[in-house]
């Protein structure tokens, strides 16, 4: 008798305009809100005080706005999509978009080795780097003290054992000073000496302070001596130029060095932007030039190879572990995937070892004398061949994943057909296979188109021929670019930049392309 | 209900923040502004001092490092570095987060000056006639003293005297030894030392000297001239020409496939009569139980004389250390003093710089004596920053004249590539 009137009460609930549901508040929610929360504030309370610190108030107003954004975002109910999205977008900026835009502003400038502060630090470098002992000048032994609060230096001659007080104002005699066998003053009428806990105290106080002389200036070395310097070389602002030794070196703001009439300069300069010249120096630099065709070419090879090989053994071996009838793939998939759980660094130097000509285990085992990473061709072949050792299990472990979607029925279907085998895996797994796969083949080609570690570790670029030291026959553009860039002439990072912009041109266009070509394929096959 | 309580306490916490931001930029100043001179206000202030040094160092360093933070009333705190030492130094530096004393090779000193990365150590006369002569000229830049050395390392020839029981006069002899040797079935290999696929220049030198080869000409001062390449000097294509006739197509005692990370295991194994190398074989030599000894390696006949690289380990003061008072005094007064040196070399055998403590050291362990005499004519590791544009294409002309190559074409190609990366 009661259900009638239930149902209408449920229709007539149905009639009305549907109740704004409220939100139910679960305990995925609410863990990942308090989690948000507290890294923002995790965030603030960490990079506060820094940023005060170096009165920074620009970035302390975006952080303490950031982050109260970020908690009135995870506090309100409304901007739904805004909180799935924020989490992405800051990562996104942190670590994808921050870094390319240091990378293409750092390729602007000459920031490298000898380049790497800026003028003011150039400067302060070349003084103090340029101070001299004044000639037949004592070695003078320090004692830190004060005078009132001021700090003053006690120094001792160790030839006349008398003892003088220098403060920023000169030199004064100290009389009735007693001094230790060391050299330290113990006491000092009108001083209070200060014990070597208190001086290490007033560190900063004591680098600072510098008494002046006739000859020049006396400064501390460490807490327990003094010596009478002069600076050699001394910045002149009035021309912009450093003078001394009888030399002037001029500001060059375009290659942020000291240079003098000669055409010298002085070893430390500072960052300056040098415009587009890290770029032309790629187009231009006949050593970068004259081998790119090859380099490139080579480069292409590998990266095919790689994964050609790599996705043909490990969708090899997945079909093989697929077919229902074989035993024991647990056990196989376990061992196939030893290579990939290995640290491949480690793995690359041991492989390296392997090929080594008298003491290689390769050489060894097939009783053969090649020296595999002493010639183009074997040097070749062996990089590649590692490289399929080590890539293997991951195109195993994805065509696994990938052949477990498609049906079963779709090949028995094919082989009730009349398909052989081959032409079933030819014409129906292959396929589908390559629709989910592509994108992860292009991404390992990108990947191994700038497989430093793959040719670092392994064969060094090498060889080398003798009449071009510089590029190698297993080199990639990423290891002989690195080796122009940091192993001859010290760290250029603005140079390493500008190379790192046109390869990121380069990989971006040949995945572009291949991306359009696989979406045509994936509108035949979809 | 509970949610709400939950936004209330996140709303305080925000407002707490909020007046951290105001709140914090008068209490800062203060803190650092008021210095009572007491020890205990040093620690809470953080005079503390920060030294970086690689692994094998590290545990050496410690109780002096304390003993020193005793003694004036700081912390130290001695920190390891294993990868590319200068380099995160030098990026460390420049963003205010590296240490106040840095140790590391003093071939590092051109590249950390033109950065200006560290400062003069004003060592006293004394102070420096207590290290030998050549020590203190690698550690001496442009005329300026950078670093307090605390070790010296060169390599030598070290010979099992089981073997080989003479140390031979010339390289030819030891060739001949070892090419005996090798057809007796007695070694597998004439001599170890390392060549690998992209040459040893390092581990060459000595060799490429005793032919008459050289890298840099000399300045007016005796530093090595960056202008004066003479990598494709004739003299230099001479030598590599030697390189050649020791070589694989010649008498097989250079091979690439000796490298570093087998020649010393070979020489520990029995596997060659020779090893040219430093005092970091030597733990590996001791535990292959062969006896042996250390003689300088010897010229070619008529030769000029083999002088290996010599490399000093020295202690650096930072220039954008933070305490750089404590600094100067812990690097020119207190590692200068021969306890320090002796317990480094019983953490890591490397020959100290300081003569006295050689002299403690040698009369306990005679292969630091013999190492330092090895390399007493030996030539500094030039610690021009132009340097590191001449290791990787020597090495690879090397490489390619121990293959076989033409001398004359290696030599050009390396000096070419030199002078095109220093030219940038």
């Amino acid at each position: 008798m009661s259900s009638p009137p239930a149902v209408d009460v449920r229709e007539a609930r149905g009639a009305h305009a549907p109740p704004k549901p409220r939100r139910e508040i679960t305990t995925a929610f609410l863990v990942s809100r308090i989690a948000v929360l507290a890294v923002a504030a995790a965030l603030l309370l960490y990079a506060l005080p820094p940023l005060v610190a170096a009165r920074s108030w620009p970035a302390v107003v975006i952080l303490c706005a950031a982050t109260a954004a970020i908690a009135y975002l995870y506090l309100t109910r409304r901007f739904v999509p805004a909180k799935y999205l924020i989490p992405g977008t800051v990562f996104l900026i942190a670590f994808q978009v921050f870094p390319v835009l240091y990378t293409v502003s750092t390729a602007f400038t000459n920031f490298g080795d000898g380049h790497r502060g800026d003028k003011r630090a150039a400067i302060t470098a070349i003084e103090s780097g340029s101070v001299r002992q004044a000639p037949g000048s004592p070695e003078y032994s320090l004692t830190a003290a004060l005078k009132g609060e001021a700090l003053v230096f006690l120094l001792v001659d160790p030839a006349t054992k008398q003892v003088q007080a220098g403060d920023a104002a000169g030199l004064t005699p100290v009389p009735g000073a007693q001094v230790g066998v060391t050299g330290k003053v113990l006491r000092a009428p009108g001083y209070t000496v200060l014990t070597a806990p208190q001086a290490a105290a007033r560190g900063q106080d004591v680098t600072a302070l510098s008494v002046p002389t006739p000859g020049g200036l006396i400064k501390a070395n460490g807490l327990s001596r003094a010596v009478e310097g002069r600076a050699t070389l001394v910045y002149d602002a009035r021309c912009d130029c450093v003078q001394g030794e009888g030399d002037r070196w001029a500001a060059d703001e375009g290659q942020g060095y000291f240079v003098n009439a000669k055409g010298q300069h002085l070893a430390q300069g500072w960052q300056v932007n040098v415009g587009l010249s890290n770029f032309a120096r790629v187009v231009t630099d006949p050593t970068i030039s004259r081998y790119f065709a090859g380099v490139f070419g080579w480069n292409v090879v590998f990266a095919l190879a790689s994964v050609g090989t790599t996705f043909a053994l490990g969708m090899a071996v997945a079909l093989a572990l697929h077919h229902p009838r074989m035993r024991g793939t647990k056990a196989y998939r376990i061992a196939l995937i030893l290579p990939y759980a290995m640290p491949s660094f480690a793995m690359l130097l041991v492989w390296r070892d392997m090929f080594n000509r008298d003491f290689g285990l390769i050489n060894q085992l097939f009783g053969v004398d090649v020296d595999w990473m002493g010639q183009p061709s074997t040097a070749r072949f062996a990089v590649v061949l590692v490289n399929l050792w080590l890539g293997f299990p991951y195109m195993f472990l994805v065509t696994t994943g990938a052949l477990q979607a498609i049906p079963r029925e779709l090949t028995e279907a094919a082989s009730i057909d009349g398909a052989t085998p081959w032409n079933g895996f030819r014409r129906v797994t292959l396929p589908l296979l390559l629709v989910a796969l592509t994108p992860l083949l292009i991404s390992s080609f990108a990947f191994n188109f700038n497989n430093f570690n793959a040719i670092a570790l392994t064969s060094e670029g090498g060889p080398f021929p003798a009449e071009s030291p510089q590029v190698g026959a297993t080199d990639l553009l990423i290891t002989y670019t690195f080796r122009l860039a940091f192993g001859t002439g010290g760290a250029q990072f603005g140079f390493a930049a500008a190379i790192s912009v046109f390869i990121f041109a380069i990989v971006a266009i040949i995945s572009a392309v291949t991306f359009r070509r696989t979406r045509r394929q994936e509108e035949v096959y979809a | 209900m509970r949610t709400r309580a939950l936004g209330v306490a996140a709303l305080t916490t925000l407002a707490l923040a909020a007046t951290a931001c105001g709140g914090s930029q008068p209490a800062t100043p203060s803190a650092t502004g008021s210095a009572a001179p007491s020890a205990a206000a040093t620690q809470a202030q953080g005079g503390k001092l920060v030294i970086w040094a690689d692994p094998n160092r590290v545990k050496a360093l410690k109780p002096f490092a304390e003993q020193f933070g005793t003694e004036n009333g700081v912390s130290v705190e001695v920190k390891e570095i294993s990868k590319d030492n200068q380099q995160t130094f030098l990026t460390a530096s420049q963003q205010g987060s590296g240490p106040d004393i840095m140790v590391g090779a003093h071939d590092w000193i051109g590249n950390m000056v033109q950065n200006g990365a560290i400062e003069p150590v004003n060592l006293t006369d004394a102070q420096k006639a207590a290290f030998p002569e050549i020590a203190m000229k690698a550690v001496t830049f442009d005329g300026q003293v950078y670093g307090a050395p605390y070790a010296v390392e060169n390599i030598a020839l070290i010979r099992n005297t089981k073997l080989a029981p003479d140390a031979p006069a010339t390289l030819e002899d030891m060739v001949k030894q070892g090419k005996a040797l090798k057809e007796a079935g007695k070694v597998k290999e004439v001599l170890c030392l390392p060549v690998a696929q992209k040459g040893d220049a390092f581990h060459v030198y000595p060799i490429f000297a005793a032919g008459g080869g050289s890298l840099f000409g000399t300045t007016a001062s005796g530093d090595p001239d960056p202008k004066k390449v003479l990598l494709g000097s004739p003299e230099s294509v001479k030598a590599f020409g030697k390189l050649k006739d020791l070589g694989e197509k010649g008498d097989g005692a250079l091979k690439t496939s000796i490298t570093n990370e087998n020649y010393i295991s070979s020489f520990a194994g029995g596997k060659c009569a020779y090893l040219i190398s430093g005092p970091w074989a030597m733990g590996d030599v001791k535990k292959g139980g062969i006896s042996y000894d250390i003689t300088p390696v010897p010229s070619f006949k008529d030769g000029k004389p083999a002088t290996p690289f010599v490399g000093v380990q020295s202690f650096f003061v930072a220039s954008k250390g933070k305490n750089k008072a404590l600094a100067q005094e812990f690097v020119a007064n207190y590692v200068t003093n021969k306890d320090v040196a002796k317990a480094l070399y019983a953490a890591d055998p490397r020959p100290p710089a300081l003569t006295e403590a050689l002299q403690e050291v040698g009369a306990s362990d005679p292969d630091a004596g013999k190492f330092m005499d090895a390399g007493k004519n030996g030539m500094p590791m030039p610690a021009i920053p132009e340097m590191q544009a001449v290791w990787e294409p020597f090495g690879i002309a090397e490489a390619a004249v121990v293959k076989g190559g033409d001398a004359a074409k290696a030599a050009e190609a390396a000096q070419k590539a030199i002078d095109s990366s220093l030219k940038n």
